[in-house]
């Protein structure tokens, strides 16, 4: 408890003005407690890292801590990290997005930022759902399920993000939830410390709108269907297909040596300088 | 034999807008290949990483937008350039930048549209969506060339505007403009006015990223030189965070369109010629103003008392210039590639001074000086 109050106090912002936005009860919370946690343990300076995010529920999250932090438009944090990154690659860049921010309106970036292996960390909080405009279905909202603009069920079949993310070129991809709180922080870690781009992404509840249209109970209720639902890789590995029906993969995903572009880009800088390439 | 001047050199405006560019320290470019602008991302493509400065092509012009406010927020001048289609796919980011105050500039090289329209023929058709075409009140600086001398200087002169009011600056330019080759004197490197953003002298806890200073200006930290702040497209408060106080969202608002309104003359540009007694006042602006300035000079030679403006900076809206020529000129004439966009701008102004009269044409050919000749001879 100590330890999470110096935590508190040294990463959160003092001179903004709580309580915060999200409902009771949120798995939000819970993520940002795991980002910070990875963050300690590796230990990068306050200044160097860049915060980042788009719009949603999700999206509110880096006006709470004390680091660079920049709340983009919906959908597109990734193109503004990039440049971030980009522009100054000493920069410890995270970026933090929901499912219909990034894989909505911002697939398309999100998709490309992978297959440039780009050096930056995306954070995908998959709610299933829009929390922020209230509950309206989302690219992840498993087919058949209710939310406010699908009130005769969803007919749409849900992304797979993580394997988006593998199969788009990311280094690293791993998924956790808001439940297995101690593998979130270590998934966090090595995305950070990664180089390359690197995807986590953090199964969470909205009990407030998809639980409640979905009558799936409350935080309670929704964290116990994380915990019986969620199968480490490792475990899954000794499990037969048909125990796995309606289950998902928790663990690293994906964990890959790839070039990296900021690398690529000032080899290109080199080069250039030299005269070289151009015409070759 | 002539000594030939180190600095002449035969640049297409796209060039000379790179090299404008490059001169104004802008060592960030993202962009997304559109004709007739592809030129620029191409050279900037070759000549930024000599500079250690970046380029990149993104998926898309949101995404450019996106990569280079992103850019700008650690203190690296950045732009983009694009035309119609790509200027529409921009249009919330750039909101974004007057909100959150980041410095950059965007070309837009104007073709025919609407939609995919004309990709190869000028068009004068964005000027009110470069006012007007991100949401919400905004104040909005746009200049457009109609030399290709003056791509190379307003392209410095855009930077220097968005270094300066922490803004976006739209530079326009049309396809004639932009794809045309003249020869052109680039003044000596250190001959050239630069001006770099102002960054925050206090100590990093003293600062206020959005205070309210009378200039109207607030001092810009860049990310990662341990001024810890937040930015964000929602309404803030002096601090940078959010607010949904009337108190707060009054003022911030007030202070957008007052940083630039309390310094037009710093901003607006243009000539203005022989209008004192005119007959008819001619105002136009890129490529038209160049047929505009010799039908002019051909009324003249007929014997009709002609004046010309030209509006180098087309927003803020050079009220100060026009009304007066409105108030003397028997009849103002504003001939544009558009179904009347300035010539509003100028209707508007005229409380019932003189009467305006317009030359239209959007069928993807330029406006000859012989046509609007014979417009003056017409309306005179
Ligand atoms: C261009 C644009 N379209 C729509 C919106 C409205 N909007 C705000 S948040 C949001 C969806 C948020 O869902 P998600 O990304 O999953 O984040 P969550 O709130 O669930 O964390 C939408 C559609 C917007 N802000 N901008
Ligand atoms: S609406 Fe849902 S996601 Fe948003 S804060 Fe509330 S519980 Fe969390
Ligand atoms: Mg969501």
């Amino acid at each position: 408890m100590e330890e999470f109050t110096k935590l508190i106090h040294k990463y959160l912002r003092h001179d903004k003005k709580f309580p915060h936005v999200w409902c009771p009860g949120c798995g939000i919370g819970i993520m940002l407690g795991a980002l910070i946690r990875a963050i300690d343990r590796i230990g990068y300076e306050k200044d160097e890292v860049v915060l980042v995010s788009g719009i949603g529920c999700s999206g509110r999250l880096p006006v709470y801590v004390d680091f660079n932090t920049l709340h983009t438009t919906h959908g597109r944090a990734l193109t503004f990290a990039t440049g971030i990154k980009l522009a100054k690659p000493g920069l410890k860049v995270i970026v933090v997005m929901g499912d219909g921010d990034a894989v909505a309106i911002g697939g398309n970036h999100f998709i490309h930022a992978a297959r440039r292996n780009i050096d930056l960390t995306a954070i995908i909080l998959n709610n299933s759902v829009y929390g922020m405009t209230g509950g309206q279905y989302s690219p992840t909202t498993p087919f058949g399920m209710r939310s406010t603009t699908t009130m005769y069920t969803n007919i749409e079949h849900a992304f797979k993000i993580s394997e988006l993310a593998v199969t788009a070129g990311a280094a690293f991809v791993g998924r956790g939830t808001v439940y297995h709180a101690k593998l979130l922080d270590g998934l966090m870690e090595k995305a950070f410390l990664k180089q390359g781009f690197s995807v986590v992404e953090v199964i969470a509840h909205c009990h407030t709108q998809y639980g409640k249209l979905n009558r799936l109970g409350g935080p309670v209720e929704m964290l116990q269907w994380q915990r019986d639902h969620a199968v480490t890789v490792e475990s899954a590995a000794r499990m037969k297909p048909e125990e796995m029906e309606d289950k998902f993969l928790i663990g690293v995903l994906a964990d890959r040596d790839l070039p990296v572009y900021t690398e690529q880009y000032e080899r290109i800088r080199q080069r250039a300088k030299a005269g070289q390439g151009k015409d070759a | 034999m002539k000594k030939r001047n180190v600095n002449e050199v035969l640049l297409q405006g796209n060039e000379a807008v790179a090299e404008g560019a490059l001169r104004a320290g802008c060592r960030f470019f993202a962009g997304y290949p559109i004709t007739p602008a592809t030129e620029i991302a191409e050279i900037m493509s070759v000549k930024l990483p000599r500079l250690d400065g970046t380029f990149i092509q993104m998926e898309d012009e949101i995404a450019s937008l996106g990569a280079v406010i992103g850019a700008s927020l650690t203190g690296t001048k950045s732009m983009t350039a694009t035309s119609g289609p790509g200027f529409s796919l921009m249009q919330e980011n750039l909101g974004f930048a007057c909100i959150a105050e980041v410095p950059c500039v965007l070309v837009n090289v104007m073709r025919g549209g609407p939609s995919t329209g004309l990709p190869t023929y000028p068009a004068q058709g964005d000027v009110m969506q470069a006012r007007w075409g991100t949401h919400g009140d905004h104040p909005m600086i746009a200049l457009c060339a109609s030399t290709v001398r003056e791509c190379f200087d307003l392209t410095i002169k855009a930077f220097n505007l968005s270094e300066r009011f922490r803004n976006p600056v739209i530079l326009l330019l049309d396809e004639v403009v932009a794809h045309m080759r003249e020869k052109v004197t680039l003044p000596e490197e250190g001959l050239v006015e630069i001006f770099d953003r102002v960054k925050p002298k206090v100590p990093p806890e003293w600062y206020i990223p959005y205070e309210d200073t009378p200039a109207g200006v607030p001092p810009m930290a860049s990310f990662g030189e341990g001024y810890r702040y937040h930015v964000t497209g929602l309404t803030h408060d002096v601090r940078g965070f959010p607010t949904s106080r009337p108190d707060e969202i009054g003022p911030f608002i007030a202070r957008l369109f007052r940083k630039i309104s309390q310094r037009f003359p710093e901003i607006q540009m243009g000539e203005v010629d022989q209008v004192d007694g005119a007959d008819i006042t001619v105002i136009a602006y890129g490529s038209v103003a160049r047929s505009a300035k010799r039908a002019v000079r051909d009324a003249r030679e007929r014997g009709i008392k002609a004046g010309f403006v030209k509006l180098t900076t087309i927003w803020p809206f050079m009220k100060s210039v026009v009304e007066p020529v409105l108030k003397t000129s028997k009849v103002v004439l504003v001939p544009e590639m558009n179904m009347g966009q300035i010539s509003r701008e100028v209707k508007r102004v005229n409380q019932g001074y003189t009467r305006v009269v317009t030359l239209n044409k959007v069928d993807g050919t330029i406006i000859t000086p012989e046509e609007i000749l014979d417009r003056i001879i017409e309306v005179a």
